[in-house]
């Protein structure tokens, strides 16, 4: 009976730590690597929501002023319904606030707020001066070609966007 | 006798967690979306539910839409979201995470039929949708 009863009490321990472990808010790490990598972050929720349907895009490439505009039209989110339950859009909303690029975390960060007017807050991030600036060498037909789709496919030619490595020796347009 | 309590508390516990933790299947939800609906699970129609799916509406640009026109024609079959990210296939018997939790279905349900249907869709029709679904062999 004893050792049933101890038997039991492991597995619920397992369980409940493991579940724990699932549920509490991963931390973030910081740091910024070389001129083209983004800091390396981690947020459960930004990963699993923003990342269902495209790339969870960095909160370093855009002010807070934005994300929060953003993050307030999810139900007309590009055309789409992107609405999520209140809880889980604000616990995004402080994330993206907390690592956006004028909140001084970043070298990136900065780059992008130096070509940033004032009081700007562009809801793409292909509509800032920076990301304008570094693409202005791709010819217009590239970004329409069908194994590009849009500007919004980072993936598409940094085949590393997925780990947040923008390098430029990792790029390769496709056809 | 206080050390035993509190392994039983803690059965318990991790219980009721695993019990809250994606305890939802295909026919949980379908008894959930029938009882909402005021009908019998076996009122469910999976014939409907392939109308659902395959009927196609106005949307932007003039273009005709539908579920297939992310999901594609085979819901066996990974789609893709308009910026190019994979999508799961939707059938169960292809992607067994499919319809194991509620909140999930909710939300994708309240973006979806927004986005296709210009509308909500109703206990009735998600019933009927993953009836069909979940019978694609």
């Amino acid at each position: 009976m004893n050792y049933l009863l101890r038997g039991i009490g492991v597995l619920a321990m397992v369980g409940t730590v493991s579940l724990l472990a699932f549920s509490l808010p991963s931390g973030e790490a910081h740091g910024d690597g070389g001129e083209d990598v983004l800091p390396r972050l981690a947020h459960k929720n930004w990963q699993q929501e923003c990342a269902s349907c495209h790339l969870a895009y960095s909160p370093t490439l855009l002010p807070r002023a934005s994300w929060r505009r953003l993050m307030n039209g999810l139900d007309q989110h590009f055309g789409e319904n992107a609405s999520l339950d209140p809880a889980t859009q604000a616990d995004i909303l402080r994330f993206l606030e907390a690592n956006a690029a004028d909140s001084g975390n970043s070298r990136m960060g900065n780059k992008v707020m130096q070509r940033m007017g004032a009081k700007k807050a562009p809801l793409r991030i292909t509509e800032t001066q920076w990301f304008v600036h570094e693409h202005d060498e791709v010819p217009r037909a590239v970004w329409s070609r069908k194994s590009v789709g849009s500007a919004a496919n980072c993936a598409a030619c940094h085949r590393q966007a997925e780990q947040g490595m923008f390098n430029e020796h990792d790029i390769k347009i496709p056809k | 006798m206080i050390k035993r309590v509190f392994k039983i508390g803690l059965a318990a516990l991790g219980m009721v967690s695993v019990a809250a933790w994606g305890a939802d299947t295909p026919a949980s939800l379908m008894a959930h979306y029938a009882q909402a609906a005021g009908v019998p699970v076996s009122a469910l129609s999976a014939t409907r539910g392939a109308a659902l799916y395959r009927t196609e509406h106005p949307g932007r640009n003039g273009q005709n839409i539908n579920c297939a026109s992310c999901h594609t024609t085979s819901p066996k079959q990974p789609g893709q979201t308009r910026v190019g990210k994979r999508i799961e296939p939707l059938a169960p018997a292809a992607n067994p995470e499919r319809f194991t939790d509620a909140a999930k279905v909710e939300k994708w349900f309240r973006r979806n039929c927004q986005d296709v249907l210009q509308r909500e869709c109703s206990a009735q029709e998600k019933g009927d949708f993953i009836a069909w679904l979940s019978q694609v062999k």
